[in-house]
């Protein structure tokens, strides 16, 4: 088997006294989903933060590609790892197309007096950055708003444009923090069919959700973290079956919570 | 009739003037949240810059040739104060980044102080106001009743221009968006792979060309610079920047034009005259504040999720 494209290797995150993070490690292979699922404080998204150098793990190391990934979050984004983020975090003030255009920043190249003075070169490179965030806005299905400001969309639109900005860095690598929160079950099954379509493209994607049916249906592999420890890993199935799942995560049969959860998160639905 | 229209030209030109040293207060503001009250002393060390090229690095016949003379004048200002506001952000605000914004801020007086007397005191006859060359076509323009200096009206021009040079750099640049965006939330404009550092080491050099450029054209415009010319001049132009809306481009600019007029028709058609034209400009500060607390182009600020 070929090197895992991401490879966290017994990442342990202590603040203080507290550790939210105790020897985790995932793999995830080339062009597969990972889930990540686990109740609320288990350290899902401190585990993101540790993927993009948001954090630096007081013990362990995180390997894209093999090589140990920059401390420096806007390193790590150079490198080929994006994320979108559980509170949606947009520029507001800024255009759909702007916000986009700014998920290009690494990939683009532009001298000062090029920049000022807009000679042949810059235009190109602008146009060309253009058409790419046409292209991802369109792949997303945002094809008509780009002219909006980002926080005139609805809800679900932003969590769609945050995921065309962080394509826009080329990433070898997508983390999406709970891509569906808030969604109604048809804005879900669009989600879901735009997370396999990103697979298609060669993308591996690491997903947070608390839907445990959309996880066990969407990923190729599945890591249940609690209070901060990697308890089961495994396929959708194995992990469903698990009795330490059930008893610890879940508490109750997985239908059962199933039905809670989706009770609960359209209750949820603003 | 004849001196309305001579003190809307000169109102234009001083609020040109403005501008220039205005964009830098609200371009430092929207990224780091900090009113750098040392930037008059920018637009003051930039006007000794470039007298110190014409007196010390042009050749004397060089010196006869305005369109030798200036450009190296110009460059020699813009130089001069980029340097000076880079080791400001470096040794003065960088290590103060985390600090409260408390802080930062008198730091910004004590700079503005210390630049001052190292002016006057190292300057050769700073110690007064210093004649500052001619270094423009002398001969003054006569449009229809109304007198232009030559220089007043290139003050205008390159105010002008390269407010519209800037306004489009950041909207439609990649460091452009990337300054907006750092404005906006820094962190996320990390995570986008924008060096935050880098991006306001470049809005720091961007505010200081401006004001060198306009520490200059003011030197030519004047007659005569003195270590103090940063403080007055950079009260009108926060003050343009807070009535325009601080951290906006376009209402830096339109403050400072509001603010030109205003002293120059408050100095001829209001009670007090020229002796009064501050109370006037500070009233309408007041004014826009009250009903309008994030000035004519601001956006209100929102709560963040």
């Amino acid at each position: 088997m070929s090197t895992p494209v991401l490879q966290a290797r017994d990442v342990s995150m202590v603040f203080g006294g507290l550790t939210a993070l105790k020897n985790v490690s995932l793999n995830l292979d080339e062009g597969k989903i990972v889930g990540l699922i686990g109740p609320n404080g288990a350290g899902k998204t401190t585990f993101f933060n540790c993927l993009t150098g948001l954090y630096t793990p007081t013990t362990g190391q995180v390997l894209l590609k093999g090589a140990v990934l920059p401390g420096d979050p806007a390193e790590v984004t150079a490198a080929g790892v994006a994320r979108t983020f559980q509170n949606i975090r947009l520029f507001p003030s800024m255009t759909v197309l702007e916000n986009v255009l700014l998920g290009r920043h690494v990939r683009m190249r532009q001298g000062p007096l090029a920049s000022l003075f807009h000679g042949p070169s810059f235009r190109r490179g602008e146009a060309a950055a253009r058409d790419r965030a046409r292209e991802l806005l369109a792949f997303v299905g945002l094809g008509k708003v780009e002219d909006e400001l980002s926080r005139n969309l609805p809800y679900g639109d932003q969590r769609r444009l945050e995921i065309a900005r962080a394509l826009a860095t080329d990433p070898a690598v997508l983390l999406l923090d709970e891509p569906t929160a808030g969604m109604n079950p048809q804005e879900t099954e669009a989600a879901r069919q735009l997370i396999f379509r990103i697979r298609d493209l060669g993308i591996s994607v690491v997903v947070i959700e608390h839907d445990t049916k959309f996880i066990f249906t969407l990923c190729d592999q599945v890591s249940v973290l609690v209070q901060g420890e990697l308890l089961v890993e495994g396929t959708p199935d194995v992990v469903r079956g698990d009795p330490r799942v059930v008893e610890a995560y879940l508490g109750k049969p997985p239908e059962e919570v199933e039905a809670e959860l989706q009770a609960v998160q359209e209750g949820e639905t603003p | 009739m004849g001196t309305l229209l001579q003190q809307i030209a000169n109102g234009l030109i001083f609020g040109g003037l403005i501008a220039m040293v205005a964009l830098g207060y609200t371009m430092v503001y929207g990224i780091i949240q900090l009113i750098n009250f040392a930037h008059g002393e920018i637009f003051m060390t930039g006007a000794f810059g470039g007298l110190a090229v014409y007196s010390w690095v042009l050749p004397p016949a060089a010196q006869q040739i305005w369109y030798v003379a200036l450009p190296a004048m110009l460059v020699g200002g813009a130089i001069v104060s980029v340097v000076v506001a880079l080791l400001m952000e470096r040794f003065a605000y960088r290590p103060l980044r985390n600090a409260p914004r408390l802080a930062p801020l008198i730091t910004a007086l004590g700079v503005s102080v210390f630049l001052q007397e190292l002016v006057r005191i190292f300057f050769p006859g700073a110690s007064s106001a210093v004649p500052f060359p001619n270094a423009f076509i002398t001969a003054p323009l006569h449009i229809g009743s109304i007198t232009i200096p030559a220089s007043g009206l290139l003050m205008l021009i390159v105010s002008v221009v390269l407010s519209i040079v800037l306004e489009t750099y950041v909207n439609g640049s990649r460091m452009g968006r990337a300054m907006r965006a750092t404005a906006q939330d820094p962190d996320t404009a990390r995570l986008m792979g924008i060096n935050p550092d880098r991006v306001i080491v470049l809005t720091f050099a961007i505010g200081a060309v401006l004001a060198g450029v306009g520490g200059v054209l003011y030197g030519t415009y004047i007659h005569n610079v003195d270590p103090y010319i940063g403080f007055q001049n950079g009260l009108f132009a926060f003050a343009a920047a807070v009535l325009g809306g601080i951290g906006s481009i376009r209402g830096a600019v339109i403050g400072a034009f509001v603010i030109g007029l205003i002293k120059n028709l408050a100095d001829i058609y209001l009670p007090g005259g020229t002796a009064y034209d501050y109370v006037w400009i500070f009233i309408l500060l007041i004014a826009v504040l009250v009903f309008r607390p994030q000035g004519l182009f601001g956006e209100a600020e929102r709560v963040r999720a």
